[in-house]
């Protein structure tokens, strides 16, 4: 897989590979040549073979993976509509790139760290992370209220890029650990434009840290479309700076498990870092802030609906007999409980209390902190019971 | 009692040398620090007898020591990252302010920082731009950091050692022209935590404030002063945040007077921050104003002309005259 991937995918491979993907926007740009990517499940729903990249999933890990992408995407629009009713202050929705997250974060073993951007919330959910944890953060009720230890999964970091150099050193930390696990670092195709992030590939590759970057390019950074951020399609980065980019069907999620689970396999295995390319579509806008009508075309949307993620495996799954109706009405009933669970919890959630502010600021509290919340809370104090 | 006459360089090699003895989790990161021992050789040796695992020779990227000092300390190490000079600690701010700053809290602690950046501050040695910045104020603004500015071979050997076993972030600064000062060291008692102001020679009638490289610089101006019957009391800061200000409050409110020296520019700088704390609690007792020495509100000029730039001795007591006629 190794030689392989840096290496531009042969002919024969694409001819297997891409008659079935459809052009894409941008694809056509000359400066933007048409690139294979490593498929498994056709938007149709047919299993395809990849000379490379395989997946030998029984019938009920694929339903498993099916349950995954629609209950994240259940949870994701229940989100969307907490924000539009008030009850969200914002919300990044993952509306189309839920089979990126689910098979990236399902190529992870528990040793193993994530550190994602802000819309991560389908790899959450694979890290066992209660989607009331991260609903706080974006009620600002707190920072996301997981623990990034226990669960493998950091907070979520706004900053664009920068976690790509914390999930590096955390993998240099692995490698002097003498474990085997390893890191993998999400990023988006508007984060490879930061030098953070270019820091976080010579980084790993000097050290030959055990770290993934899976970069899920849906095309759009905010409005910025990924022709101002690359010349070049975005896994043949990687090249220049020594190591392997390979460029994955992002809604297709056995193909981007299969292709994440190589990776962070020879990572641990000492072969050092490669970059994943998560060819996927943000279908809904950059967060609930954002009118993408005004920076696309309609008619693109309605492209990338036919190559609908869960629309594909539901497919695969209806044709081969490995799931019934049942079970898909199984899986959309317990989808509305989760939104009801989500939807009671978030209207239900407390604020946090005025000092909870001053807590954690450091290790050791400063004294001169200790007498600011004090000052704070006699001044909170003057108003109880107060002409209010 | 183990005494040994120590320049402040050597003082934090071998406080350095101690705490990667005493931790197995310090490493330190940064550029030129293993081969080379650093272009100060404060890291001389260090990478010869610990291995490159643990004095890393890092690519040339400031974010990238400090991002992936990040990484290190949430698998559990203390990274300690030497920034080479000063004014290169910019590439590296949004690591420190965005993330270092604010990664204990925004994880309600459960992710710890214990972070140590290293940085050579000040000017006076003639350089080019750029190698002779004090970029204190910038991170003593930032809520989660503490800084620290040593000012002496004893702090500059424990102080170093205390800021490493400290579980918060600390930027750590040292007074590049003084690296050669020298002062007998007891290796076997450490003095006052770094998080203590410390009065440092005694007087009546006003109260000086100083910090790094301006320290000698004060304790200068305060024997010059006494040859015309001044007397004047030093207080060297030690930490810059959190500020320990009792005993500055103790010292003005005794001596009535009190003056701020710091190289930064004094808009905004460390000057401001204290004179608005000490009229704050010394108001009834203060006979003239708090009075900023510092650095002009310019760019750091070429070295020909640092001398007129940088506070002195006739700069300290013009403004100690100052407050005396006030």
């Amino acid at each position: 897989m190794r030689e392989l991937a840096s290496e531009p995918v042969s002919a024969a491979v694409s001819s297997a590979t891409t008659e079935v993907v459809d052009p894409v926007p941008g694809a056509e740009a000359p400066h933007l040549p048409r690139q294979d990517l490593v498929q498994l499940l056709t938007p149709e729903g047919e299993r395809v073979e990849h000379p490379e990249y395989a997946v030998d999933l029984d019938g009920e890990e694929l339903r498993g993976l099916y349950r995954d992408l629609a209950l994240v995407r259940r949870w994701d629009v229940e989100a969307t509509a907490l924000q539009r009713q008030g009850e969200l202050g914002i919300w990044a929705s993952l509306l189309g790139q839920e089979a990126a997250q689910v098979g990236a974060g399902r190529a992870l073993q528990p040793g193993d760290m994530a550190f994602p951007t802000y819309r991560e919330h389908g790899v959450a959910w694979t890290r066992g992370v209660d989607p009331l944890h991260v609903i706080s953060l974006f009620r600002g009720v707190d920072n996301g209220g997981w623990d990034p230890v226990a669960t493998g999964f950091n907070l979520y970091t706004v900053v664009i890029g920068a976690q790509c150099l914390h999930a590096t050193g955390y993998a240099m930390g692995l490698q002097r650990d003498g474990g085997e696990s390893a890191a993998l670092a999400f990023l988006g195709d508007g984060a490879t434009s930061q030098g953070e992030v270019n820091e976080a590939l010579i980084w790993a590759a000097s050290f030959s840290a055990p770290v993934v970057f899976f970069c899920q390019n849906n095309q759009y950074a905010i409005s910025v479309p990924l022709e101002r951020q690359s010349r070049v399609p975005l896994y043949q980065r990687a090249a220049g700076f020594g190591f392997p980019g390979i460029r994955v069907d992002g809604n297709d999620v056995l193909a981007v498990l299969a292709v994440t689970r190589a990776a962070l396999a020879a990572a641990r295995e000492g072969q050092g870092p490669t970059f994943i390319e998560a060819f996927t579509y943000r279908m809904g806008a950059h967060t609930t802030s954002d009118d993408p009508t005004r920076y696309r075309l309609a008619s693109e949307l309605e492209e990338w609906k036919l190559r609908d993620p869960i629309a594909r495996l539901k497919a695969h799954l209806s044709r081969t007999g490995i799931a019934d109706q049942a079970f898909f009405a199984a899986v959309e009933a317990e989808a509305d409980e989760l939104a009801g669970r989500i939807r009671s919890g978030t209207t239900e959630m407390p604020d946090p209390p005025g000092t909870a502010m001053f807590d954690a600021v450091h290790a050791e509290q400063t004294p001169h902190l200790a007498a600011q919340q004090a000052e704070f809370e006699v001044y909170q104090a003057s108003f109880e019971g107060g002409s209010e | 009692m183990t005494a040994q006459t120590l320049t402040i360089g050597k003082a934090l090699n071998l406080g350095l040398r101690k705490a990667m003895e005493d931790d197995a989790k310090v490493v330190l990161m940064g550029e030129d620090i293993g081969r080379l021992g650093g272009v100060f050789r404060i890291t001389d040796g260090l990478q010869k007898d610990f291995g490159e695992d643990r004095v890393v020779d890092t690519p040339l990227a400031e974010a990238g020591i400090l991002g992936t000092a990040v990484g290190l300390a949430m698998r559990g190490y203390r990274p300690v990252c030497e920034i080479q000079f000063d004014g290169f600690v910019f590439p590296a701010y949004n690591q420190i302010v965005t993330q270092v700053a604010k990664i204990h809290a925004r994880s309600r602690g459960k992710l710890a920082m214990p972070i140590v950046v290293r940085i050579p501050f000040g000017g006076g040695i003639g350089a080019v731009e750029h190698h002779s910045e004090s970029p204190e104020a910038y991170f003593a603004h930032t809520p989660g950091l503490k800084v620290v500015a040593i000012s002496n071979p004893v702090d500059a050997y424990w102080g170093i050692q205390q800021a490493i076993a400290s579980p918060d972030p600390i930027v750590f600064l040292e007074p590049k022209r003084r690296y050669w000062d020298k002062a007998e060291v007891d290796l076997d008692a450490p003095p006052d935590p770094l998080w203590a102001s410390r009065v440092i020679r005694g007087g009546d009638d006003v109260t000086v404030l100083a910090y790094g490289p301006m320290v000698k610089t004060a304790l200068q101006a305060a024997d010059a002063a006494a040859e015309e019957d001044r007397s004047v009391e030093v207080v060297d800061l030690r930490t810059l945040s959190p500020l320990d200000l009792d005993p500055v409050v103790e010292s003005v409110r005794r001596t009535g007077r009190c003056v701020v020296v710091h190289e930064a520019p004094v808009t905004l700088g460390l000057g401001a921050e204290i004179a608005a704390r000490v009229t704050e609690s010394c108001f009834h007792s203060l006979e003239a104003p708090v009075l900023r020495v510092g650095g002009y509100d310019t760019p750091y000029p070429p070295s020909k002309l640092e001398e007129e730039y940088l506070p002195d001795l006739d700069r300290v007591l013009d403004a100690v005259d100052r407050a005396m006629e006030f």
